[in-house]
């Protein structure tokens, strides 16, 4: 890529990058109390890695963020997301009881609190994941025929 | 019943199958996308569906020895929580899809080194585990909307997997695309009807549901909401005129696909149709009664003979059993729309053994057509003399689709006949009979072609098919001759099934 072209938007891209992805986790851990939460942090991630590949190439972001790490990043998130039904089954509850997450009295909502926790990060994986393995396979898609070639 | 699997598992686990059965392959899904070698994946695939099917065996055991099993996710009580629900209806098809599935895996080792790129089998093998939770999970549920989250869960992923097919054929990406739009509609009707029936009831659980109706029933939100979700579980399912998506996606998808959703994903659409009719409307409702004579009964009659006659015209065997399995799909809808415990009964009937010819019919095409390349009908000429064995199993499921005595296909014919006489709608037998003679034709020209054609140079080629092809596929084409000869397991499930959808006439 040549260097001389976008310098204004590659240096403010640097600097708002980091400031997104930061955006990102506010909205993912202070979900419980305002609008927000995994799916909508899940995407401003992901707009923030979709900057940086408007503004620096596919490639280069495909070579920082490869496709089979976002691919296997949404499939961690969903697995994340159904062990803690798992783990609330093994601990003689219903599928997804988060009461039965840790053990405590029946007056205790600790594990409500924790199992939306978890739960949240499972979407924030799953949904980032998700959005980059789109964006990447329609923006690195090689056009079949060429412009030319009409 | 004469099985027992129950007693082979621990209590804990016999609480929790509702939700194990689609939790085990749903969170199998995830792992085979990231697992780096295609065979692991398989053999995880494999496992997961195996684990599914004990669970389902286990759930038909526990429903007839019990009685219907409720299960509560997350703890929180239904009517308010989505609540899993597992009775007399949604066990048999429970079964039904998690066998099928089993004998797909085992059928797709061998078509998938031919048909998919390497790279992308994992991957494939993850859409198809996902795809099979969904249908499992359409079948399971209690709560009308979760049927829409499950339902384009298994959509979403068939889609993927038809697209596949593209890369031997390019058409298939047209096919996939088509049924993509076909099949958000479906689904976006679907969802438009239950949105509608909130709107009066205040309640998405299918019991609450069907207390609540009654008092509405003559509101115009019901009739919408009804009209609906008719229309969107009828994209589904294929019913006559909905049906366009449905060639195309058969013909053009890899074969393992086609095996799978000839035989899983229209019935699983079916048995939500009838869930939804019986079990939240009811067949007393006015409305209901007029949809079913003078809407799905005519339009079962038309697929009936229509479908059929342009399954006799076409010119690839894939595209001629599609259109058969659409008029096939007008048969259980003439058992449903008779709407007594006995035409349901045969309708589900005719479902399971539709299920098992069809499934080996795609088997058996897909076992030629992995050396021969090809499923034009010309191209096939011949070919049972190359592959006896793959062509026998194909002869004995079409038999059986055109209801010989002595298979499957006879004894549910038969009772479709039964069924509409007690009604005393002689106009369905002779529907049927019209359709079946149409049968008789098009498999007629299938058996011709490969039997008594002799094998020119582009059959050359042509070997039997592998022995994980052959097992698969005769296990079915057995499974046709068994329960032609002795049924009672089948209509046994169905009798069961059909009494949850008429309760109070027996008790």
């Amino acid at each position: 890529m040549n260097p001389d072209h976008h310098v204004i938007l590659r240096v403010t891209g640097k600097f708002l990058i980091p400031i997104i992805v930061l955006f990102a986790l506010y909205v993912q851990f202070h979900g419980e109390l305002s609008p927000g939460g995994g799916f909508q942090a899940g995407v401003i991630i992901a707009v923030g890695v979709i900057l940086y590949a408007l503004i620096f190439g596919v490639v280069d972001a495909m070579k920082r963020i490869p496709p089979i790490f976002s691919r296997s990043l949404a499939a961690a998130g969903f697995f994340i997301y159904g062990s803690v039904g798992v783990w609330s089954l093994i601990n003689g509850g219903n599928f997804l009881d988060y009461d039965f997450l840790v053990a405590e009295g029946p007056e205790g909502h600790w594990g409500q609190h924790i199992g939306i926790i978890i739960i949240e990060i499972g979407v924030l994986f799953a949904v980032a994941g998700s959005m980059l393995t789109i964006f990447y396979s329609f923006a690195g898609r090689a056009p079949e025929i060429d412009d030319e070639d009409w | 019943m004469p099985f027992d699997i129950v007693s082979l598992l621990p209590d804990a686990l016999v609480r929790h199958l509702p939700a194990l059965v689609v939790v085990f392959p749903m969170l199998l899904a995830p792992i085979t996308a990231v697992v780096p070698s295609w065979r692991v994946a398989w053999a995880i695939v494999l496992a997961g569906i195996v684990g599914s099917v004990i669970c389902a065996f286990a759930l038909v055991q526990v429903v007839y020895a019990d009685g219907t099993l409720s299960y509560a996710l997350g703890g929180w009580a239904p009517p308010l929580g989505i609540e899993f629900v597992v009775d007399k209806m949604n066990a048999p098809i429970l079964l039904l899809v998690a066998i099928i599935g089993t004998l797909a895996t085992i059928y797709a080792l061998p078509t998938m080194v031919k048909e998919i790129p390497e790279e992308k089998r994992a991957l494939f093998m993850s859409a198809f585990i996902l795809c099979m939770a969904g249908l499992l999970g359409v079948a399971v549920t209690g709560d009308a909307f979760n049927l829409f989250v499950f339902l384009e869960i298994s959509s979403i992923s068939t889609y993927v997997l038809v697209a596949i097919g593209g890369m031997n054929d390019r058409r298939a990406f047209t096919a996939a695309f088509n049924y993509l739009i076909m099949g958000s509609i479906g689904a976006t009707f679907y969802v438009i009807g239950v949105g509608f029936l909130y709107a009066a009831t205040g309640t998405l659980n299918m019991t609450d549901l069907a207390a609540r109706i009654p008092e509405v029933a003559d509101s115009t939100t019901i009739h919408a909401g009804f009209a609906f979700i008719v229309v969107g579980l009828g994209l589904k399912l294929a019913m006559f005129p909905l049906h366009q998506w449905l060639p195309n996606a058969y013909a053009y998808s890899p074969n393992f696909v086609t095996v799978f959703l000839a035989a899983t994903a229209t019935k699983v659409a079916f048995y939500a149709l009838v869930r939804l009719l019986f079990s939240v409307f009811s067949p007393a409702l006015e409305f209901q009664q007029m949809t079913f004579t003078w809407v799905l009964a005519p339009l079962a009659a038309i697929a009936a003979i229509t479908c059929s006659f342009q399954a006799v015209f076409q010119t690839d065997i894939k595209r001629m059993l599609a259109y058969s399995s659409v008029a096939q799909v007008g048969y259980m809808l003439l058992g449903l729309a008779l709407a007594t415990e006995l035409g349901l009964s045969a309708g589900l009937f005719h479902l399971i053994n539709h299920a098992m010819m069809k499934g080996a019919l795609f088997m058996a095409v897909g076992g030629v057509a992995l050396s021969l390349g090809s499923s034009q009908l010309r191209d096939f000429a011949g070919v049972a003399r190359k592959a006896p064995w793959t062509m026998t199993a194909m002869a004995i499921a079409a038999l059986s689709l055109v209801g010989v005595p002595l298979t499957a296909g006879f004894l549910s014919k038969v009772a479709l006949f039964k069924a509409a006489l007690v009604e005393g709608w002689w106009w369905v037998v002779v529907v049927l009979a019209m359709s079946s003679v149409l049968a008789v034709l098009y498999v007629g020209r299938i058996l011709e072609s490969t039997f008594f054609k002799t094998p020119g140079p582009t059959q050359m080629n042509v070997r039997e098919a592998p022995i994980m092809l052959l097992l698969p596929l005769w296990v079915l084409a057995l499974a046709n001759i068994y329960f032609g000869i002795d049924a009672s397991f089948i209509t046994n499930l169905t009798d069961g099934a059909a009494s949850i959808a008429f309760p109070g006439v027996r008790p």
